[in-house]
C-alpha cells in the first residue's frame, strides 16, 4: 500500500520508519521512507535532492575544458571514467583523431579506477553487514592505487587528468613499474577476500536469495552495470560500443542468472580479476607518441547534439551535449547510473526485512552524489 | 538417514568456513610488522609529498625577489570559478620610457579553489605552480585570501618573449 | 596442596578476627558486607576500564593499525578520559519518555551483573558467595538482565529502540537455554552444583581434556551461546550500528549510557569466567593426573594468575569472533538456536551421561 493509503486507512497495522538523511549505511544523504508491518517491509520510497549542486546548470556557463572538473564530483569513485566520457563527447563533436598513446593510457587508468571503486565497495559492504575489519582491508589495498594516481596527476580523489584532446601531463617514468608491482601484490590479496567473506556461511545466508531482480525487471527499469549483469542482461558498454582501447583487449563479460544479492556480489569480485587481466595486457606495450593533441584555447563545437556513453563502475554514464556554436554548451545532461538503479530498490526490497534492505543497498552500490548531481 | 547426514555435513562445513575466515584475521594480529598506518603529527620530518601534488597555487620568486608574471590574465580566464583575480595597471617603465601593463596584485582566493590545475598549463611564462603544503586550516577566514606576489618584487628581465 | 601459600582464606580469617576483637557480632557482619561491596565496586570499574582498553587495542591490531596511542603511555589513559567525558555530558531525556522506567532500566542491568559477579571464584579462598547451588544461582540471575533491556527499549518512546529491544529479548531468552544445557554437561561429570567442589574435582586435569569429545562440543556450544547471551559479536543486532543507529540505547546519553556500555563488558567477563571455571578448571593449575613433578612446577604460579589468564583467553576468542564475522539476521539467529544448537546440546548430554555411567572418561 502506498504512503497516502496507509496514512488514511484506519485498520492498517503498518507504521513508518525513516531511514533518514543521516544514517551510517545509506552511503550518502538519502532519505528512505519505509512502511513496515512488524519487521517486514511493504514499501520503500526514496526522497532525493539533499546534495543537489546544479552541476548541469553550471556546465552552461563554463567552457568545454572547464566542464571536465565538475564531473569529478558526481560519482567520485569513478572520476576518471566520468572525465573520459565528457572528453570523448567533445572530441566526437570536434571530430578529432586521438593519438594511440592517449587511448591506451586512458584505458589503463580507467581500469585502475574501476578496481579502486570495487575495493571500496567490498570494504563498505563488509562494514554494512557487520564485519568491520573488511573495511580496513579494502582501504589498505586501495591505498596503492591512490598513491599511483597521486604521482601521476597530483590528487587522490578529484583528479581532473583527462582534457579534451588528451591528457594533462604525460605519465611519470615509474608508472609502469608501480602498476606492475600493484598487480602482483593484489593478485595475492584477492583470494583473502574470498576466504574472509565469500565462503563464509554467515555471509552466504545473509545474501543468497535476498533481493531478487528478474531479467525483465532489470531491462524495464534500466538497471545497467554489474547489478543488471547479475540478472542475466548483457549490457556492458565496453563490448557493445567499444571506445578508447577496449576493442583490442580480450576480456570476458561476466553475467550470472540468479539475480540475487550474492550474484551481484560475485559479478563485482569477478570483474576485479578481469580488470587485472586487461591492465596486464596493456601495460607493457604503451605506444610512443604525443600525450595530447593541440586544440584551440577556446573550443567551439558546431551546432550539433552529441551523446557518448561510458561504462563506469556502477553502470552506464551517458553524456548528452547540445551546443549552438558558442563557447559554452547550450545544455548538458548526464544520464546517471545510480538513479535507474535506485528505482529498482522498491521491487527488490518488498517482503524482506530491514536487515535485507541494508544488504540490497550495499550490493546495488549507490553513490548519492551521482544520483543528485 | 540421508537427512541426518546432510545436517551433520552442513554443520561441519559451516564451521570449517568460519575457522578459515578466522585464520585471515589471526594472521594479521600475529604479524604486527604489517601495520600500515602512520602517526601523523609525529612523522612530519620524514613526510615527503609527490612532485605533482596539488596543495595550493604559489608563485616562485628567485633570489633577487623577482617573479615571472606579466599580467596577461590567461590563468584568470582559464579558472572556472573566479579564484584568481589579477589587479594590473599601466605603469611607466623608467628604462624604455613607455607605459607597460604590469601586475600590482595577484589575488588568490584559497577558499574557492578546487585544485583543478587548469591555471598552471595556461600560463605562457611558467609563473605559477602547485605547491605541496596541505595544511590550510585557519581560524580567521580573511587569511584565506592570499596575495601571491611579494611586495617590492619586479618582473624578471627577459621574460616577455 | 602445594599452593597453600597462596591461600586467601588466611587473609580473610585474620581480618575477621581483627574485627571481632573490636566490635560485636552484627557490626562485624555489616562492616564485612560494606568492605566486600566497596571491593566489588572498585573491581567493576577497574574491569570495565581495562576491558574497554583491551578491546580497542585488539580490534586495532586485527585491522592492521595501532589503536589509541596519544592519551597516556600507548593510550592507557584513554578510557579514563572517556569516562570523564561521559560524566560531564548532559543526561538527556525526551519529553514523551516514561520518566520512572527510563531512569530505572540501566540500574536493573547493573544490579544483575553485580549479583552474578559475586558468585565467581577468583582464587583459592577468594569467593564472595559460595552457595551450594552456585551454578543454578548464576544462571537464574543473568536472566534478570533481559528485563532491563526490554524496559529501556520500551520506555524510550522511539521506534528504533523498540525494534532493537524486542529483538534482543527474543535472542537472550533463547540462548539462555543453550548456555544452561552446556553447563549441565559438566555438572553431569562433577555431580555437584557448588563452584568450589567443581574446581576441586578438576585437580587431576581440566574437564575439557578429561571429558574428551562431549566436553569439547559443549565448550564450542558454550562459546557460541555465550557471545549471543551478551549481545556481542556476530549476534549484536540489538545495537546494530549500521542498521538502527544504536538500537535500544539510542536515547541514553552521559552516565546512563556508560552503565549500558559497562554492563556489556562486565557480562562478557562473567560469561568467560563461568566458562573458564567449568571447562578449563577455574583457578586450578594445569595438572595431568600422574606427572607429579610437572604438577609441582605448575603449582608455583599463583591461582589468581591462572584464573585471569584463562578468562582473558576466552575473552580474546570472543573478540576474535566479533571482528571477523558479519552479523546474523534475527530469523537466522533464532533458527541457529532452535534447530541446530538445541538438538546437538540434548544429544550431547545423553552421550555424556552414557560415558559417565560406563566410566569412559579419564
Amino acid at each position: 500500500m502506498s504512503v497516502k493509503e496507509v496514512q488514511n486507512s484506519k485498520e492498517s497495522q503498518e507504521y513508518f520508519v525513516n531511514m533518514g538523511p543521516q544514517h551510517p549505511s545509506t552511503h550518502g544523504v538519502l532519505r528512505l521512507l519505509l512502511t513496515l508491518d512488524g519487521e517486514t517491509i511493504t514499501n520503500v520510497e526514496p526522497h532525493l535532492g539533499y546534495i543537489h549542486r546544479s552541476i548541469e546548470k553550471m556546465c552552461e556557463r563554463d567552457s568545454y575544458q572547464q566542464i571536465v572538473h565538475l564531473t569529478d564530483r558526481m560519482d567520485y569513485l569513478s572520476c576518471h571514467m566520468n572525465n573520459e566520457a565528457v572528453c570523448l563527447a567533445v572530441e566526437k563533436g570536434l571530430e578529432m583523431e586521438i593519438p594511440e598513446r592517449v587511448k591506451v593510457i586512458r584505458t589503463i587508468i580507467s581500469e585502475l579506477t574501476r578496481l579502486s571503486s570495487h575495493q571500496l565497495w567490498w570494504g563498505v559492504m563488509g562494514m554494512d553487514l557487520g564485519a568491520i575489519t573488511s573495511f580496513l582491508y579494502g582501504f589498505r589495498d586501495r591505498e596503492m592505487i591512490t598513491d599511483i594516481f597521486e604521482e601521476t596527476c597530483g590528487a587522490r580523489l578529484t583528479m581532473n587528468y583527462n582534457i579534451p584532446g588528451g591528457l594533462m601531463f604525460d605519465i611519470p617514468s615509474n608508472f609502469q613499474t608501480k602498476v606492475k608491482e600493484f598487480i602482483i601484490h593484489f593478485r595475492k590479496k584477492l583470494p583473502e577476500y574470498d576466504q574472509l567473506m565469500t565462503n563464509n556461511i554467515i555471509f552466504r545466508n545473509r545474501t543468497e536469495g535476498v533481493g531478487i531482480l528478474t531479467k525483465e525487471d532489470a531491462i524495464s527499469y534500466g538497471v545497467t552495470g554489474p547489478s543488471g549483469r547479475a540478472s542475466g542482461w548483457n549490457n556492458d558498454i565496453r563490448k557493445i560500443k567499444p571506445y578508447s582501447a577496449y576493442d583490442r583487449v580480450e576480456f570476458k563479460e561476466i553475467t550470472y542468472t540468479k539475480g540475487d544479492s550474492f550474484a551481484r556480489y560475485k559479478v563485482r569480485i569477478d570483474e576485479m580479476w578481469e580488470s587485472m587481466n586487461i591492465i596486464e595486457q596493456l601495460i607493457d606495450n604503451i605506444p610512443e607518441g604525443n600525450y595530447k593533441e593541440k586544440t584551440r584555447v577556446v573550443i567551439k563545437l558546431p551546432k550539433t547534439e552529441i551523446y557518448q556513453s561510458v561504462e563506469t563502475a556502477r553502470g552506464e554514464l551517458g553524456v548528452y551535449i547540445n551546443s549552438d556554436g558558442k563557447k559554452s554548451p547550450y545544455r548538458v545532461k548526464f544520464r546517471s547510473p545510480g538513479l535507474s538503479n535506485l528505482n529498482a530498490l522498491n521491487s527488490m526490497a518488498k517482503g524482506g526485512k530491514i536487515a535485507d534492505l541494508v544488504t540490497i543497498m550495499s550490493t546495488i552500490d549507490l553513490v548519492i552524489p551521482d544520483i543528485d548531481r | 538417514m540421508k537427512a541426518i547426514i546432510n545436517y551433520i555435513k552442513e554443520v561441519v562445513g559451516g564451521i570449517k568456513t568460519l575457522i578459515n575466515g578466522m585464520k585471515v584475521t589471526g594472521y594479521y594480529i600475529s604479524h604486527p610488522k604489517e601495520i600500515i598506518t602512520q602517526q601523523y603529527p609525529e612523522n612530519k620530518d620524514t613526510l615527503k609529498m609527490m612532485d605533482r601534488f596539488r596543495g595550493e597555487v604559489i608563485m616562485p620568486h628567485d633570489e633577487n625577489n623577482e617573479h615571472a608574471c606579466t599580467g596577461c590574465e590567461a590563468c584568470e580566464i582559464a579558472c572556472p570559478n573566479g579564484t584568481i583575480e589579477i589587479i594590473s595597471d599601466r605603469i611607466l617603465n623608467e628604462e624604455t620610457g613607455k607605459k607597460k601593463k604590469t601586475i600590482v596584485k595577484f589575488v588568490y582566493h584559497l577558499q574557492m579553489c578546487t585544485m583543478c590545475n587548469l591555471c598552471i598549463p595556461a600560463c605562457p611564462t611558467d609563473a605559477i605552480k602547485m605547491g605541496q603544503n596541505f595544511e590550510h586550516a585557519v581560524f580567521d577566514r580573511s587569511k584565506l585570501t592570499k596575495v601571491l606576489n611579494k611586495p617590492e618584487s619586479k618582473l624578471r628581465a627577459g621574460v616577455e618573449d | 596442596m602445594k599452593f597453600d601459600i597462596y591461600d586467601f582464606s588466611v587473609l580473610t580469617s585474620s581480618i575477621h578476627e581483627l574485627l571481632r576483637s573490636v566490635m560485636g557480632e552484627t557490626s562485624v557482619m555489616i562492616t564485612e558486607m560494606v568492605i566486600v561491596g566497596i571491593v566489588f565496586l572498585t573491581l567493576f570499574s577497574v574491569l570495565g576500564l581495562v576491558l574497554i582498553y583491551i578491546e580497542r587495542k585488539v580490534c586495532a591490531f586485527f585491522q592492521q593499525r595501532l589503536g589509541p596511542m596519544r592519551v597516556g603511555f600507548w593510550g592507557t589513559a584513554q578510557t579514563v578520559a572517556d569516562a570523564i567525558k561521559l560524566l560531564l555530558k548532559e543526561p538527556l531525556m525526551t519529553k514523551s519518555a516514561d520518566k520512572f522506567l527510563f531512569n530505572l532500566a540501566p540500574f536493573i542491568i547493573i544490579i544483575s551483573s553485580f549479583m552474578a559477579i559475586a558468585a565467581v571464584p577468583f582464587a583459592l579462598g577468594l569467593q564472595a558467595l559460595d552457595l551450594n547451588i552456585g551454578v543454578f544461582y548464576v544462571t537464574a540471575i543473568s536472566s534478570i538482565g533481559v528485563a532491563g533491556i526490554l524496559i529501556a527499549g520500551w520506555a524510550s518512546n522511539n521506534k528504533y529502540s523498540l525494534i532493537g529491544a524486542i529483538r534482543s529479548g527474543a535472542q537472550i531468552v533463547s540462548y539462555e537455554l543453550s548456555v544452561g544445557l552446556s553447563i549441565l554437561t559438566i555438572v553431569v561429570l562433577t555431580g555437584s552444583l557448588q563452584f568450589s567442589e567443581i574446581i576441586e574435582s578438576q585437580r587431576d586435569g581440566w574437564w575439557i581434556f578429561r571429558g574428551h569429545i562431549p566436553a569439547f562440543i559443549a565448550f564450542v556450544i558454550f562459546l557460541i551461546a555465550g557471545t549471543a547471551e551478551t549481545n556481542r559479536g556476530p549476534f549484536d543486532l540489538a545495537e546494530a550500528e549500521s542498521e538502527l543507529t544504536a538500537g535500544f540505547h539510542t536515547e541514553y546519553s552521559g552516565m546512563k549510557f556508560a552503565f549500558f556500555f559497562l554492563a556489556e563488558f562486565v557480562n562478557m567477563f562473567i560469561i568467560s569466567a563461568i566458562g573458564a571455571t567449568m571447562f578449563l578448571g577455574g583457578w586450578m593449575p594445569l595438572h595431568f593426573g600422574e606427572l607429579t613433578s610437572f604438577n609441582e612446577i605448575m603449582d608455583f604460579i599463583p591461582p589468581l594468575f591462572w584464573f585471569l589468564g584463562k578468562t582473558f583467553f576466552i575473552i580474546f576468542i570472543m573478540m576474535w569472533f566479533k571482528w571477523t564475522f558479519p552479523r546474523l539476521r534475527i530469523d537466522q539467529l533464532l533458527t541457529l538456536e532452535w534447530k541446530y544448537l538445541l538438538p546437538i546440546n540434548l544429544i550431547n548430554i545423553l552421550i555424556m551421561a552414557f560415558i559417565v555411567l560406563m566410566g569412559w572418561h579419564f
